[in-house]
């Protein structure tokens, strides 16, 4: 049974400073196959720390991370060895940042930039990595026809979408995302928003994706984490949290967002 | 008699910290217990605790104080202590819930907003849909909307894609908040016979109605809320 299985992803008293500067304390949460944690606050309250921590850009203060492997071992990536660690961060892991420019290759064309991962897992082949790119734009909803133009000559919301499609060529099972829809345009938002809804639900992703958008962990998230200068101060299911809130600042966070 | 769903003591109070920390009493001392096969039916004006009620069992409400325990499958679990990823697991295979209104979701036809708690349980999304359809026909709501996404839809329709969402998945337990409010005497009557239907196959109900025909046609007992409320 599902419940028996042990957790993907788990996190352990998860601490950083910068200096004398908190940038987040002791969080601890563990996540299971197929499931999305929405990390919520506003900006300075340590949910992008915590991002960087679980994906190994930053070095925590105290704590750690434990990941479970495809073969079943539970590790701590830290200790991985390089080459080890950047090839579970290229294949099983996926990382959207909110400015797509840090995610994407912007010199090469969308098809090589959704290619990249399956050269990395040793694809060789041309025309299949070709076959599967362009497979991969149709998925996300981006013209075939582009495939060659680089992403400078996108838009917003393209760019957004192929850098998802860079990611989960890999068919990685967790994937990070720092405010995918920021600085969209609402009717590119909702598109967006969909389409990660459909693709995490299709490929039984794991998901941590931090927003200070209540909407947006609303329409992905199966549990929320809200945090407040660095510490999680109230964590529940979506739902739970979003009509229940019980800590102050969460109350004030949920009443200050105007109804979608 | 088969106990499907039990609340011993429950009780609820609302802190308000945005205006200085007061508290609202809203229920306490709530105790009954559902049947299989048995609809229950929660009465009282409004702002009683009917809603909170069905809330808490549902999971999207903490519960203060008692237990809500749900039979299914030879387990119990109180909800009042279940972790997220056992109420989740509730949703899927024991517990469904009819809200008052749809939360639409962007751009999903209505035909997969239908079917997709089935697909989430494993069923071939063609089979899903195709279920989903027939119960969509069986509610009146015509084939020519199925394609488009609930958002744009009359009251009464959305309401009834959202039943159709709770039904179709064979739950046995069903909270239902106002199933047929917003709905004219025709859908209101399909609903009612969908109700009686699940009765029949086991279905343990809780609703919220104040049409007192609906109420007569559906309810085996009818619980008066305000005597759980909470003195002043």
């Amino acid at each position: 049974m599902a419940d028996e299985e042990a957790p993907l992803l788990i996190a352990e008293g998860l601490s950083k400073w910068y200096g004398r500067q908190l940038g987040c304390r002791d969080v601890s949460f563990e996540l299971y196959e197929g499931e999305v944690i929405a990390v919520v606050g506003e900006s300075g309250s340590g949910k992008s720390t915590l991002l960087q921590l679980l994906c190994g850009e930053l070095t925590p203060s105290a704590g750690k991370v434990l990941y479970r492997m495809r073969n079943g071992v539970t590790r701590d990536p830290a200790l991985l060895g390089d080459a080890e660690r950047r090839f579970l961060a290229r294949t099983d892991w996926g990382l959207v940042h909110q400015d797509a420019t840090l995610g994407l290759r912007m010199a090469v064309s969308a098809g090589a930039n959704v290619g990249d991962r399956l050269m990395a897992v040793g694809w060789r082949h041309y025309g299949r990595i070709r076959d599967t790119a362009a497979g991969w734009l149709d998925r996300v909803e981006i013209d075939r026809a582009r495939i060659d133009d680089s992403p400078r000559t996108y838009s917003g919301g393209m760019r957004q979408r192929l850098q998802i499609a860079r990611n989960l060529v890999s068919q990685p099972r967790l994937v990070l995302m720092d405010e995918p829809t920021g600085g969209l345009d609402v009717s590119v938002q909702a598109r967006l928003l969909d389409l990660i809804r459909g693709l995490v639900a299709d490929l039984k992703l794991s998901v941590v994706i931090v927003t200070h958008d209540l909407a947006v962990a609303r329409l992905l998230s199966h549990r929320i984490m809200v945090m407040k200068d660095g510490e999680v101060i109230e964590s529940g299911l979506t739902d739970q949290v979003l009509e229940d809130p019980r800590e102050p600042y969460s109350q004030l966070l949920v009443s200050s967002t105007l109804p979608p | 008699m088969t106990v499907a769903l039990e609340l011993r003591e429950v009780a609820k109070t609302f802190t308000m910290h945005l205006q200085g920390g007061v508290l609202l009493p809203c229920v306490a001392g709530v105790s009954f217990s559902v049947q299989a096969g048995e609809c229950i039916v929660l009465a009282g004006p409004s702002g009683a605790g009917k809603s909170t009620i069905l809330k808490m069992v549902f999971g999207s409400y903490r519960c203060d104080r008692g237990r809500i325990v749900v039979h299914h499958g030879g387990q119990c679990i109180d909800v009042a202590g279940a972790s997220p990823r056992q109420i989740l697991t509730l949703r899927r295979g024991t517990i469904g819930y009819v809200s008052q209104f749809l939360r639409a979701i962007p751009r999903v036809p209505a035909l997969d907003v239908v079917a997709e708690p089935l697909v989430a349980n494993g069923a071939v999304r063609e089979e899903a849909r195709e279920l989903a359809g027939h119960l969509l026909g069986r509610l009146d709501v015509a084939q020519r909307l199925w394609a488009l996404p609930p958002a744009t839809f009359s009251g009464g329709e959305q309401q009834r894609v959202n039943i159709a969402r709770s039904f179709l998945p064979d739950l046995p337990i069903l909270l239902l908040d106002e199933p047929t409010a917003s709905l004219d005497a025709v859908s209101a009557t399909s609903v009612i016979d969908l109700i009686a239907e699940r009765k029949r196959r086991g279905t343990s109900i809780v609703a919220i109605v104040h049409d007192p025909d609906v109420r007569d046609r559906i309810a085996d007992t009818v619980i008066d809320v305000t005597r759980f409320a909470v003195a002043a």
